[in-house]
């Protein structure tokens, strides 16, 4: 872990206008949980449903995706990761830096805001925010590591992450059960379905996977993009003449 | 005192051959890296600083690769061609955040003497986007400078200079290599190398075509033949009478067009148009084939 190497891409996500992305997206989701508590009322269902899906499905992983790809994604296309590179730091620092750097980010601007969308919404909070803050901490923990390392892996890291996000998770783990099993959000609602316990059945929250299962992958997820993105940029090529 | 050794490196990049078994050694003082765009000047300088693993051969630092090995860094510093930086912070945070970077022991007075080193103190608390190049090219200076290291390697640092900013970076550049650094520089043009560099290393087209002092490189490049191209109503009784004069080398008549190999550039120069009225044959075009650096540096290659 290197402070400067986090100092400086904490300044590159927040001073760019992508920051405006990272703020935009979580007041979507705190606002519309305030809207439908003032039209229909608190209500355990209807946040399940919310939360569960919008904010577990779409807002995390945007968020994620933005903090993961930003932390790095832009220092490489426009040459400036040649600073950071050039040093004697070893490239698993400056990639373990960046991950730590992107975490904390998206936890803010993606797992907090769904724990309040939860507060907000909620009929009966006290059981469903804590399990849904760590089920959506552990996506944005999972989601960051894998995005910033596309982000090492490709320019486009922006576009296949969309594409993962929307087309896989949204799309195909939601009408083909096997693919379910493959699905960060799946893994990360069944540390949520564990934590709420006995009152899972009477929220009508189901994962497609047991806590233990989608922890475990979670984990080999995280270590594994990690592991591999600080490989690749160990040889990432860097030539000023493309 | 630093030597890079760049020994039989080649790198390509799929079929497309950058460098081409490339062996030179670079000492301390100011050496210049020359050749047209796209001869491999920034390959070869990729590989020296380690952001290129050769296909071939080894690159190293008083011993030891430049690829894979970020201690490497401690006595390398880099400028490189592209302009991205961290635009939203300052010079002076920049320099620092670099000086922190090298995990010096003082990185605030490390900095201070950077910036000063490159005469960037009036403007350092400014943004680095609202710099001019010529002030970008300064701080990417200093932030190479900042570790006092013993190689510095700057690709094509007098891009887009005024004439004062240039004169400045000179200054700069003969300091440091009176400290008894290794300086390196790439550039295109032939007058920027041999304003600066005590030696010059040529690059063609992914070959290391020549080497040397500046004034065996000028003479290599004064002494070839020139080449010109010449329309005209006779172009057969024009070429026979300029291979008859000892200034021409070789003619050749194709493309309807007589092409002209001039031994002696003066004297052909001369002689064209008296022999060409003796002979009654009327000049429509005399045109100098292609001068341009590409051609003067694929003659150094062809030899």
């Amino acid at each position: 872990m290197n402070a400067t190497v986090a100092r400086l891409t904490v300044r590159g996500l927040l001073g760019r206008r992508r920051a405006l992305l990272l703020l935009v997206l979580p007041l979507v989701l705190v606002g519309m949980a305030a809207v439908v508590r003032l039209v229909a009322g608190a209500d355990d269902g209807t946040a399940v449903g919310l939360v569960g899906g919008f904010g577990l499905g779409t807002i995390v992983p945007l968020v994620a995706l933005l903090a993961g790809t930003g932390s790095i994604g832009p220092e490489i296309d426009d040459g400036s990761i040649v600073y950071l590179l050039s040093k004697p730091i070893s490239r698993f620092t400056i990639l373990v830096s960046k991950l730590a750097t992107a975490v904390v980010v998206a936890l803010g601007f993606g797992a907090l805001p769904v724990g309040a969308a939860m507060l907000v919404l909620a009929q009966s909070p006290g059981a469903l925010v804590v399990p849904y803050l760590v089920g959506a901490a552990a996506a944005c923990t999972a989601y960051a590591a894998l995005f910033l390392c596309l982000a090492v892996v490709t320019r486009n890291a922006v576009i296949v992450g969309l594409l993962y996000a929307i087309v896989w998770e949204t799309t195909v783990a939601g009408f083909v059960p096997g693919a379910q099993n493959l699905s960060v959000r799946q893994w990360s609602l069944g540390l949520t379905e564990a934590m709420l316990g006995a009152d899972a059945d009477r929220f009508g929250v189901a994962a497609a996977v047991a806590a233990s299962t989608g922890g475990a992958l979670l984990a080999v997820l995280t270590v594994a993009a990690t592991y591999y993105g600080a490989r690749r940029l160990e040889t990432l090529p860097l030539t000023s003449a493309e | 005192m630093s030597t890079v050794v760049i020994d039989q490196v080649s790198r390509w990049f799929g079929n497309v051959v950058a460098v081409n078994d490339v062996s030179m050694t670079i000492g301390p003082g100011v050496t210049g890296l020359l050749g047209p765009n796209g001869a491999g000047k920034s390959t070869l300088i990729a590989m020296m600083a380690g952001f290129l693993a050769p296909s071939a051969g080894s690159v190293t630092i008083d011993g030891e690769p430049t690829w894979r090995n970020e201690q490497i860094y401690r006595r390398l510093g880099l400028v490189p061609e592209r302009e991205g930086m961290y635009d939203v912070v300052t010079g002076r945070e920049l320099v620092l955040a670099n000086a922190r970077l090298h995990l010096l022991p003082d990185p605030e007075s490390a900095a201070a003497r950077a910036v000063a080193t490159v005469d960037m103190e009036a403007a350092q608390d400014r943004e680095i986007s609202t710099y001019s190049k010529g002030m970008k090219q300064r701080i990417k200076m200093a932030t190479a400078l900042v570790h006092d290291p013993s190689v510095l390697l700057l690709d094509e640092p007098f891009n887009g200079m005024d004439p004062r900013q240039r004169l400045h970076l000179m200054e700069l550049l003969h300091r440091m290599a009176d400290d008894g650094r290794t300086v390196l520089f790439s550039s295109h043009i032939l007058e920027e190398v041999e304003q600066l560099a005590g030696s010059i290393e040529v690059m063609v087209a992914g070959r290391h075509a020549a080497s040397g002092d500046f004034r065996e490189i000028r003479r290599l490049m004064t002494e070839r033949p020139h080449q010109y191209t010449i329309r005209s109503s006779d172009d057969r009784a024009l070429a026979a009478a300029l291979i008859a004069h000892g200034s021409t080398s070789g003619v050749e008549l194709r493309e309807a067009a007589l092409h002209v190999r001039a031994a002696d550039r003066a004297a052909f120069v001369h002689v064209l148009p008296l022999l060409a009225r003796h002979h009654d044959v009327r000049l429509y075009e005399v045109a100098p084939a292609d001068e341009s650096l590409e051609s003067v540096f694929s003659y150094l290659v062809e030899r």
